[in-house]
């Protein structure tokens, strides 16, 4: 099944899906070394994003965080693709800063749920479950 | 969002990695705003310099955009303050590694082609856009000043972004770019003469109190907008172009204010529209202000380590006050002037620099006490006449501060 949504950033991964109803902020709320999420309030807290499609309502906090992002991607432990409800400019910044794919706004989302497999392709505007 | 035939060049990595990479940028941030299309910049002022904000991620990004020989700012473009004196670090006691991490940061700008003058008050120093010009500036307090005083059109950019912008010469259409998003929100009377840290203070209650609102002034003092007739003493103009920058700074560091009206002083006033604002009005008295300046002091000392001016950067005017205070004496705290190397050549041949100096003091370039590493220093309490640094210094710095005028701050021996 395919899901419609925007191109933030360009890219096309495949991954396990991790997904949260709470907005992260990268900048302290998550370790650049590890890809663990450190924000001791939010409900990803100990999990970790490496290597998993992120799945979030979109990004808060300090715009040092595309910056985080970016660190994350050098340390190669940045998340393979992107999907926000809302993209708002600090993720999606990152995003682009690192070559993650990035999508925002899925015409539906009530089947990406934790752990299932899908594909991003950015480049389409499309998400797809595996 | 609309491409023309060129942007869609620049967006499919034609001219590229870096070129294609600040295109996508650009897309994805007027995607999100909802732009229908990019416009052509005059100007952009870039944020993100210091290497204590953006670290070793930020100077890694940097290098790899500089590595692409294709791309060059396309606009004149300015940096903000970075976190050292990038000539005289060592004689200021900066760490080492910081400062050799820090003149890479700006060396890799400085190869995307952006003016190497790290400084938040860039329309002080020929980056200067005219009225009614698109620009894309981030440093925020630079945001309210070209918005407010001079009129050029910007949103408050991130430093991404802005960086995107200056090397595609461009920027998406939305917020402040629009002349209807330019309206006030919001009616503040001050009701009596405000002078010195009082403007930093009104921003601060205003910032607090609206956000991202616009606020339109009225300072009702008769003295307050037109010089003295039998005067021609600079300091009866009030507001001066420092008030300015200072009010602006203070509106956008507690709130996230981008653009302020005031009446009879600012050139958008009149279309401001502020007759549909009966009932939107806030009134401010001399004993608001007041209260904030005892709120924006944390020490309960009267006397700090450090005294540090220009927040923002100092202009010239401001520099020749402070070596008059300071002429033939001898400073008890430490002092430093913050500018940038353009104001500061300046105030070398004007003999300032000369006199600050023997008095004890520093002119301290490119950086300032937020963004410098003034914690490593071992400095306990700072002393400001700026709200924005009041208001960021604690947080960003732990440091105790004290918010006064300058001739307060400045203790002799």
């Amino acid at each position: 099944m395919c899901i419609e949504c925007r191109t933030i950033s360009k890219g096309i991964a495949i991954g396990e899906l991790i997904t949260s109803k709470e907005s992260i902020s990268f900048l302290g709320g998550v370790n650049p070394k590890t890809g663990e999420i450190i924000d001791p309030n939010h409900e990803l807290k100990g999990k970790f994003i490496n290597d998993k499609i992120l799945f979030i309502p979109g990004g808060k906090g300090s715009t040092v965080g595309s910056y985080v992002i970016f660190q994350m991607k050098k340390n190669n432990v940045a998340p393979k693709a992107i999907i926000c409800l809302n993209a708002e400019p600090i993720i999606a910044t990152g995003a682009i800063m690192s070559d993650i794919p990035m999508v925002d706004s899925p015409s539906s989302y009530d089947k990406l749920i934790n752990g299932i497999e899908v594909k991003v392709d950015a480049d389409n505007g499309q998400i797809a479950i595996l | 969002m609309y491409l023309n035939k060129d942007e869609e060049r620049m967006y499919e990595g034609e001219y590229g990695n870096t070129v294609r990479k600040s295109m996508e940028i650009l897309v994805a941030l007027g995607e999100i705003y909802g732009a229908e299309n990019l416009i052509d910049i005059t100007s952009a002022q870039i944020s993100g310099v210091s290497y204590k904000t953006i670290g070793d991620a930020g100077l890694e990004y940097l290098e790899d955009l500089a590595s692409d020989k294709n791309a060059l700012a396309k606009v004149p473009s300015t940096l903000n303050p970075a976190g050292t004196d990038l000539d005289n670090w060592e004689k200021l006691g900066f760490p080492s590694e910081f400062a050799l991490k820090q003149n890479k940061i700006v060396d890799a700008y400085g190869s995307l082609g952006i003016s190497q003058t790290c400084t938040c008050t860039p329309y002080l120093v020929g980056n200067v856009p005219r009225f009614r010009d698109h620009v894309a500036w981030s440093e925020s307090s630079a945001v309210a000043y070209v918005n407010s005083v001079i009129g050029a059109k910007t949103n408050r950019e991130g430093g991404p972004g802005a960086l995107a912008a200056a090397i595609c010469g461009k920027t998406a259409m939305y917020g402040y770019h629009i002349e209807e998003n330019r309206k006030a929100t919001i009616v503040i009377e001050v009701e009596d003469k405000i002078s010195g840290i009082d403007y930093g203070a009104l921003g601060y209650i205003v910032g607090k109190e609206i956000g991202d609102g616009i606020p339109y002034f009225i300072l009702k003092d008769k003295t307050q907008n037109k010089k003295k007739d039998s005067s021609t003493d600079i300091s009866s103009i009030s507001p001066t172009n420092n008030d300015l920058k200072s009010l602006g700074a203070a509106l956008a560091s507690s709130g996230a204010v981008a653009l302020y009206h005031i009446e009879n002083i600012t050139p958008e006033y009149k279309i401001a529209g502020k007759k549909h604002l009966q009932n939107d009005k806030m009134f401010i008295s001399s004993h608001d202000i007041q209260n904030a300046c005892e709120k924006l002091t944390t020490s309960d000392s009267n006397e700090a380590d450090l005294v540090c001016l220009g927040c923002p950067h100092a202009s010239l005017e401001e520099i020749e006050e402070i070596a008059n205070l300071v002429k033939g004496r001898h400073i008890k705290n430490d002092l430093w002037v913050c500018t940038s190397i353009n104001i500061k050549a300046a105030a070398d041949r004007m003999g300032f620099t000369k006199i600050i100096e023997n008095a004890g003091a520093a002119l301290v370039c490119d950086t300032c006490m937020v963004v410098s590493p003034i914690e490593e220093l071992g400095y306990e309490s700072i002393g400001v006449n700026s709200a924005k640094a009041a208001n960021y210094v604690p947080s960003m710095c732990g440091l105790k501060v004290i918010y006064d005028n300058a001739e307060n701050l400045i203790k002799f021996k």
